[in-house]
């Protein structure tokens, strides 16, 4: 059996549990603790090693989802998480502008660890104070060839399309390649 | 959709690059420690700006601007009562007091002296709200923002700010944005700017750009940051360099796996059917 990986970063309470709970066919595996730092407290609990999801394919082809977690003491499980992935999604909290640095520091990183094709998910653009997918493009100085989507992570089809749209660009990417 | 966050997050430099590249129509209010501003903007450019409880009166800017003397000025403001700045204005140049262009030459200093205050702002909430425009009785001077962002950034003197901008030079080039030349017309650059501008490469570093115009790191930054918060230019990886490892530990760039373009044409048949 053939399995393939896809990892979804970005940074602490993106949404990238969230994410991959939406998407995934078995109850996401997710290694969560109760926040203890204050100036993180906006959610109850975060991921501290990965989030696991799975879509089966066929009988011969797994995807596996991997979320990273976001606060940067566990960052050491990054480049365990991205080794041999097929490509990867920074997902950004659209509401919350002090998270915006760091969305684009944690995009460099992975961009580092390997050419792989990957694309920027502008999450929770349900809320009335989400910045636009156009206006983080030019917040976070994000190349016009990479892919800017809305989403909201909660939203199965919002999901599917940010996944769709990243295996579009890897095929794009072979073609270039070929 | 407002926009809003904190210039602790989201500098004054980045919240007008944003602007000016979203051609965004509306008004930005920053609140200030000691003062709330208010500017306004059409179609990327400043078209009228006031801070504090000023009002911005026009004849409060000529008398700034050294048109008017404070006797002229105070007997203006008593007269002139609820009149208009552009009644005020026509009043003005009929009486001969001023020409059009000591008006708008003071309506865009009082503008630029505002914008240029927030430049040093490190903290404080703001918000965009779009559509937003002044009243129509206020002169209105449009200002692009390019210049503003390169004079704006000249006066920030925070050499800590620009490292955290800037952190690498020696493994980073630069080249010019998409029609530079365009651009290099409305901008106005410095002796030591057209002197950066000259060896831009990206065969050079910006360490190299520096050590060739006997520049120290604090000097060679604050003309890049000018230069790519403006839009001139932006960062390349110098030819011949591998990429680096940010923050990387292996030191090198892992190769992708190799997947054959039917096992991606699966998983997209597979997560459309989800």
């Amino acid at each position: 059996m053939q399995t393939v990986k896809m990892v979804i970063t970005g940074p602490f309470s993106a949404g990238k549990t969230e994410f991959i709970r939406s998407i995934s066919e078995i109850d996401v595996v997710s290694t969560e603790r109760k926040i203890s730092s204050e100036a993180e407290r906006v959610k109850e609990a975060t991921t501290v090693a990965m989030d696991f999801g799975r879509i089966t394919v066929d009988e011969d082809l797994v995807l596996y989802l991997f979320g990273t977690p976001g606060q940067r003491r566990f960052d050491f499980m990054w480049e365990i998480l991205s080794e041999g992935m097929l490509g990867f999604i920074v997902l950004i909290d659209s509401v919350r502008s002090e998270t915006f640095r760091e969305a684009k520091h944690i995009l460099e990183i992975f961009r580092s660890y390997a050419p792989t094709p990957y694309v920027v998910a502008a999450n929770k653009q349900d809320l009335p104070d989400a910045w636009s997918p156009e206006d983080l493009r030019i917040a976070l100085k994000i190349d016009s060839n990479v892919k800017v989507l809305s989403c909201v992570a909660t939203e199965k089809e919002h999901v599917k399309n940010v996944l769709l749209e990243l295996l579009y660009s890897i095929l794009e990417g072979m073609e270039e390649g070929t | 959709m407002a926009l809003k966050g904190n210039l602790r997050d989201f500098s004054t430099t980045q919240l007008l690059n944003l602007v000016n590249l979203a051609r965004k129509t509306g008004l930005l209010v920053i609140q200030g420690q000691t003062d709330t501003a208010r500017l306004y903007f059409r179609e990327g450019k400043l078209i009228h700006a006031n801070i504090g409880n000023a009002d911005g009166h026009l004849a409060d800017m000529l008398l700034k601007a050294g048109k008017l003397s404070a006797e002229q000025a105070q007997m203006i403001q008593t007269r002139a009562g609820m009149q208009s700045d552009k009644q005020l204005g026509l009043a003005l140049m009929s009486a001969g007091y001023v020409t059009q262009e000591d008006i708008v030459q003071s309506v865009k200093k009082h503008m630029l002296d505002i914008v240029y205050t927030l430049f040093s702002w490190n903290q404080g909430d703001f918000q965009f709200d779009q559509n937003l425009l002044p009243s129509d009785d206020r002169i209105a001077v449009p200002i692009n923002l390019e210049n503003v962002i390169m004079e704006g950034s000249r006066r920030i003197q925070e050499s800590e700010q620009l490292q955290d901008e800037l952190p690498d030079l020696t493994s980073v080039a630069l080249r010019f944005t998409d029609n530079p030349d365009a651009r290099l017309r409305n901008v106005n650059l410095s002796v030591e700017e057209w002197r950066v501008i000259s060896f831009i490469n990206p065969r050079n570093t910006i360490k190299q750009i520096a050590q060739s115009n006997g520049m120290d790191d604090f000097q060679i930054r604050k003309i890049v940051y000018g230069m790519l918060q403006a839009g001139l230019v932006e960062l390349a990886r110098p030819e011949g360099m591998a990429a680096p490892a940010v923050g990387g530990r292996r030191g090198g760039v892992e190769k992708p796996p190799a997947v054959k373009r039917s096992v991606v044409e699966r998983l997209i048949t597979r997560i459309k059917r989800i």
